[in-house]
């Protein structure tokens, strides 16, 4: 097995009483698809904050490419190659969907303590910006300012946001959320595409996108990790079926 | 940028010429009076302007702005007191003592967000006002008299009120050209992308604060020239010119002229200078005639009187 490219390891993160991570350790493989799954309130946001950096551990280390970045925020993990879309879409509404992908090339391009030249003319970056647009199929929609934009088509706009930091590690939390059906279907087949050039770790509730395109599966329930594996020994799991049927079995074994 | 013919850049570009033609309108009339009231309107306009840089564009709501028109201005008064007479000093220090006070107030206050931020700015301005006071070599409370206005060798006579008028203009003209080609830049585009929201350009490889710091030092520097310029204007600095109702003042001409808007804070200067002068030939309360107008654009016309030209475009 490859060195993982994300090794977390015993990682805690408390909110008064609550334990939000309990212990949690995982790792993501360079390449795969790993999906992560479980009842709301499981802690899966709170992970992936804990990852981006937006949110840090009580206890526990987080190693990315080798490198312990468990301490460092979140500005210098996406340095570094890890890139995160939001379960609530996290844009800059007053401006274009090219400003937002080209802003997010820039933080790629060197330090932006530029003050003269006009940036919206800088072609590198606008054309970085409408290759991103294009990959999730916003190509004629860059300069419809982003508050005009559709709710499904502002998912897709994360994505090509995070797509163009260049990242090694894609992690997206809930990218189906709120998306209908056909616009679900298109997000499904994006990630298929997307599965071959980038390692992704995907948050999401809906479980036929998540068996359709998972590598493996880590299911999580009250911040523990339950199960890990493959789609198909998570389908047959007890313990995950336990979790997703009986709830309240659960409540009563974990407390 | 695109030069389109609508409402609000006619308006602009008549005000910019009405600016340009003043002084010969002054001189045609013998009207001296109205040459200097907009030698103050003008030098108050780049301080807004400076102001609308962190206000409008950075999402920063100094409540403290008034502290570099003291500190412009008492490198002016305090080099001129001790001696020092030529502008090519009295200026750059002006500048630079601006920028420094705005980098360790910036990095302090910008540990805070909101009301906070507010708060510490307004309470970092009253403390240089306190400072101020507490100068007794430098007059104290009854401040200084500049006997002497800057000298630029034989280049420029400030005591000539139309060269003094130019000068001021080439400032605020200079200083609204810096701060477009600012925002349009990329550290602009980063600075606004902050405002809109810190979280996700955090998340996509910006360190917001840093950003932000530098968008105050450039806005505390060019109030700092236009802090040298009203002490010229003046001959006098004091205390006075730094307490925390001339930072609201600033505020509010910032408002009034429409927030994040280039020009804005010019038109909402003029407007407010303007409109304080006529009505204090009626009344001395004049402010309780101001006050109700600026709750009625905030209330109805959030984008100021720029955002109101605007509506005209679309009918």
């Amino acid at each position: 097995m490859a060195d993982p490219l994300l090794r977390v390891e015993n990682l805690v993160r408390r909110f008064g009483g609550i334990l939000a991570t309990d212990n949690l350790s995982l790792d993501v493989i360079p390449g795969e698809l790993h999906a992560i799954i479980g009842p709301n309130g499981a802690g899966k946001t709170t992970l992936i904050s804990q990852l981006t950096g937006q949110l840090m551990p009580n206890s526990g280390t987080i190693v990315f490419g080798g490198r312990d970045v468990t301490g460092l925020p979140s500005y210098e993990r996406s340095r570094l190659g890890l890139a995160r879309s939001f379960q609530i879409t996290s844009l800059l509404p007053n401006f274009t969907a090219a400003d937002n992908v080209a802003l997010a090339a820039q933080a790629h391009d060197g330090h932006s303590f530029r003050f003269w030249g006009n940036a919206r003319k800088e072609k590198p970056l606008r054309a970085a910006a409408q290759a991103a647009l294009t990959r999730v199929g916003l190509g004629a929609r860059a300069d419809v300012p982003v508050s005009e934009l559709s709710h499904g088509e502002q998912r897709e706009l994360e994505l090509a946001v995070a797509l163009a930091t260049k990242p090694q590690l894609l992690l997206l939390d809930e990218p189906m959320a709120g998306l209908g059906v056909t616009e679900s279907a298109r997000m499904v087949a994006l990630l298929k595409e997307l599965r071959k050039e980038v390692t992704i770790v995907l948050v999401e509730h809906d479980m036929e996108a998540v068996f359709a395109l998972a590598d493996r599966i880590t299911v999580l329930v009250y911040g523990r990790v339950i199960a890990s594996g493959d789609p198909d020994a998570i389908r047959h799991n007890d313990e995950v079926k336990r979790a997703y049927l009986g709830d309240q079995h659960v409540v009563v074994a974990h407390g | 940028m695109k030069l389109q013919i609508n409402t609000s850049n006619v308006v602009v570009a008549l005000v910019a010429a009405g600016l340009v033609v003043l002084p010969l309108y002054s001189q045609l009339t013998g009207n001296i009076f109205i040459l200097t009231l907009f030698t103050r309107i003008i030098i108050f306009a780049l301080a807004a302007a400076s102001l609308n840089l962190i206000m409008g564009y950075g999402g920063m709501m100094s409540f403290g702005h008034a502290a570099y028109l003291g500190i412009g201005g008492y490198a002016v008064g305090i080099l001129a007191h001790e001696g020092i007479g030529s502008g090519f000093i009295q200026w750059p220090v002006a500048l630079a003592v601006s920028a420094l006070y705005a980098l360790v107030i910036g990095a302090l206050s910008l540990r805070t967000r909101g009301v906070y931020f507010i708060m510490i700015t307004l309470a970092f301005a009253q403390m240089a006002y306190y400072i101020a006071s507490g100068m007794s070599r430098y007059g104290g409370d009854d401040g200084l008299t500049i006997y002497k206005r800057s000298s630029f060798g034989g280049l420029i006579d400030l005591s000539n009120r139309v060269q003094f008028y130019y000068l001021c203009l080439g400032c605020l003209f200079g200083g609204i050209y810096l701060i477009w080609r600012i925002i349009n830049s990329r550290f602009g585009l980063v600075v606004q992308g902050i405002r809109s929201n810190e979280q996700r350009m955090q998340a996509i490889g910006y360190h917001a604060n840093r950003y932000r710091l530098v968008c105050f030092v450039i806005s505390g520097t060019i109030c700092g020239l236009a802090g040298a310029l009203l002490a010229n204007n003046t001959d006098f600095i004091s205390p006075a010119g730094m307490y925390w109702t001339r930072s609201g003042e600033l505020m509010v001409m910032v408002v009034f002229g429409g927030m994040g808007s280039l020009f804005g804070p010019v038109i909402g200067t003029i407007f407010f200078l303007l409109l304080e002068e006529l009505l204090s030939q009626f009344t001395e309360y004049w402010a309780l005639i101001m006050g109700p107008l600026l709750l009625l654009i905030v209330l109805f016309a959030r984008g100021g009187i720029m955002g109101l030209l605007g509506r005209f475009n679309r009918g």
